[in-house]
């Protein structure tokens, strides 16, 4: 038994590339990502990157000051296209949030091993798009202070309750949800590694702040019997929510009577769609990040071939959705459903329609080839590439099925204004501001769960003749 | 005043190992000669180490499924309280109980109250945040969190006897067999 278990682990050795470089040991796992929030130099790469980030936050708080002075007209929508930018990036920012999820919960049933090295960024990378995502249907509300009372269930003065039938409601509640249990599960996953920080901080300042952080942490057998029961149960409960959020996200429009909007296969579509942004905005962070920091040892290529290999997969299932689109309209036998279609195809809109079928269900093909995969630099572009197609298509979705709807004589053009524009960039700004400041002052990579991986981790237990019951 | 006793000031006695296997076995050794009051500490999970040294599995999931039921039932409660008796509000006709629109909230609030109990249960059962503990005054304990492993034998364990646990631990591979000070 014991040996063929050992054969086992052995075969799967040579079939699979490792998911940790050569010459690994506990002592290098750590040093390499505990020295990078420790050290007292900051990379000029680093400082470059920031105030990049820190250039699109100011512009975000001109964008918002301006917003809350004049009001949501400063934007561009108007009736009949009522939703543009704002739920147009709530639902790309939301939906890039997913990978993060995905990575740290889905593939942690899965007992996936590759996904420990990256599952700490990639959630960082959740929680920091969804508080993007959040800023857009807030704001959208004119005076955030005053939409509490219809967002959120609470005993007010005017006696006041939600609607509880409505979609939007859903959203608010899986959002926030959502939002919560990624800054839970994120922080339950840092707690071993504050702890390492703690003890391997030289600086005292750092020491006292990792050493309150850590809550105390000691790593004894009880400490981490209960803390993987614990991290189990928080996967088992991320994996239905994260498919609950989107697919909520979607029914913000599938719920809804407009052509273009009303489709069942929204939820599922919307899902995939949400993963494969989410991991091409992994890879593009992953990419810069492990060769900015000699992380390639523990971030390795595997890592990345795995990546784009899910990306194809959920690409798939989105052009599936694309064509399935495009087929119930004609089947349907609908006139505004059909006319819907034709209008996103060949209407004024129709460039923005053929590029994201360009991007989403062509280039994304490249993916098939394995030289593909393994170039870093295309991959980088490529996923950037991914994310304005996945950009487009929450556009399209929304643009093209609004600005034509049943009666022509309300019929309009959507442009969006520089303040939307401003909103939207300012949102990557606060991203990057948020995810810089993350690099530099938390590990970046789950230091105790890699250590996992090595083989001399693996244990077998030998009771001796006393202790043989 | 009296003259301290050499044990009054010792919490334990704390042996290190290398790697993940020999503190295993050291556990397994320990327990086989009858200690009760030991504890290991590892860089990372050794989910082996739970069931040699405490033989007892955490209540946990129990109080999360007590959670999640609860924040089940809350959410469908909060709807129907606003719905159907703070505020009715026909819509068309319809029923003013409409539990299926009301599931996703309900849903929401199963995992929500389920989460938290995981996380808040997980950190209030290990006693934390807990700012002192006896193994922090060894030196070397710091690597506890790094690379090394240590097993604890408490000085309030009744088979407890300074020079023969000494020996047992050395006996059984340790790099080195510290006092712990209370």
């Amino acid at each position: 038994m014991a040996q063929q278990g050992h054969m086992q682990a052995g075969s799967t050795a040579v079939l699979d590339e490792p998911v940790l470089g050569p010459g690994q040991n506990y002592e290098t796992i750590t040093e390499s990502v505990a020295q990078i929030p420790l050290s007292s130099r900051t990379p000029l790469g680093w400082v470059f990157g920031f105030l990049i980030g820190l250039g699109g936050l100011m512009m975000l708080q001109m964008a918002i000051g301006w917003l809350l002075l004049r009001g949501v007209g400063i934007w561009g929508n108007n009736v009949p296209v009522g939703w543009a930018f704002d739920i147009i990036n709530f639902v790309w920012w939301i939906g890039i949030g997913h990978a993060g999820t995905l990575i740290s919960a889905i593939l942690l049933l899965f007992k996936q091993q590759w996904r420990m090295s990256i599952s700490r960024f990639a959630e960082a990378m959740t929680i920091f798009a969804v508080a993007c995502a959040a800023l857009f249907p807030l704001l959208h509300t004119g005076r955030p202070w005053l939409a509490a009372y219809w967002l959120f269930p609470y005993p007010n003065t005017m006696g006041l309750w939600p609607q509880f039938r409505s979609p939007l409601i859903w959203d608010v509640f899986a959002v926030s949800t959502y939002a919560t249990v990624s800054v839970v599960f994120w922080i339950v996953g840092l707690i071993p590694d504050l702890a390492t920080m703690r003890d391997r901080a030289v600086s005292k300042v750092k020491k006292h702040v990792f050493g309150v952080l850590a809550l105390g942490w000691r790593g004894s057998a009880r400490h981490w019997h209960r803390y993987e029961v614990a991290t189990l149960i928080l996967a088992g409960l991320s994996t239905p929510l994260v498919l609950s959020v989107h697919t909520v996200v979607s029914f913000d429009f599938a719920v809804s009577v407009l052509p273009g909007w009303h489709a069942t296969i929204f939820p599922p579509y919307f899902v995939a769609g949400a993963i494969y942004s989410g991991f091409a905005m992994v890879l593009t962070l992953a990419i810069p990040i492990r060769a900015a920091y000699g992380l390639e040892h523990l971030i390795t290529m595997k890592h990345i071939d795995n990546m784009a290999k899910v990306m194809l997969a959920t690409a798939l299932i989105v052009g599936y959705g694309y064509v399935m689109e495009a087929f119930f309209a004609w089947y349907s036998a609908a006139p505004y459903e059909r006319y819907m279609m034709f209008n996103r195809m060949t209407g004024p809109y129709g460039w923005t329609y053929w590029l994201l079928i360009f991007v989403n269900i062509g280039l994304v093909q490249l993916l098939w080839l394995r030289s593909v995969r393994y170039n870093t630099k295309l991959l980088f572009v490529l996923s950037l590439i991914f994310n304005v197609g996945m950009w487009l298509e929450r556009f399209v979705i929304i643009v093209t099925s609004l600005h034509r709807d049943f009666l022509p004589s309300s019929w309009d053009m959507y442009y969006p204004t520089r303040w939307d524009f401003m909103m939207f960039f300012g949102t990557i700004g606060l991203f990057l501001t948020l995810f810089f400041l993350f690099i530099r002052f938390v590990p970046m990579i789950a230091m105790f769960e890699v250590r996992t991986l090595l083989p001399e981790a693996k244990v077998h237990v030998d009771h001796g003749p006393t202790g043989g019951h | 005043m009296h003259v301290h006793e050499e044990k009054t000031g010792l919490y334990g006695l704390m042996a290190e190992f290398d790697q993940a296997q020999p503190l295993v076995d050291a556990a397994v050794a320990v327990m086989g000669a009858g200690y009760s009051k030991v504890e290991a500490y590892s860089p990372f999970p050794i989910e082996e180490l739970n069931d040699i040294i405490h033989r007892k599995r955490t209540i946990l999931p129990k109080l999360v499924l007590g959670a999640g039921l609860t924040g089940m039932a809350s959410g469908f409660a909060l709807q129907y309280g606003t719905s159907v008796l703070a505020y009715p509000l026909n819509v068309g006709g319809r029923p003013l109980a409409t539990w299926t629109a009301w599931v996703v909230p309900s849903y929401e609030l199963t995992i929500l109250f389920a989460a938290l109990t995981a996380a808040v249960g997980m950190i209030a059962l290990n006693g934390l945040p807990q700012p002192y503990h006896p193994v922090f005054n060894v030196e070397r304990f710091d690597r506890a969190s790094s690379d090394k492993f240590f097993l604890v034998v408490e000085a309030a364990d009744p088979r407890f006897q300074k020079d023969e646990t000494t020996r047992l631990l050395e006996g059984l591979g340790a790099k080195g067999v510290y006092d712990v000070a209370e």
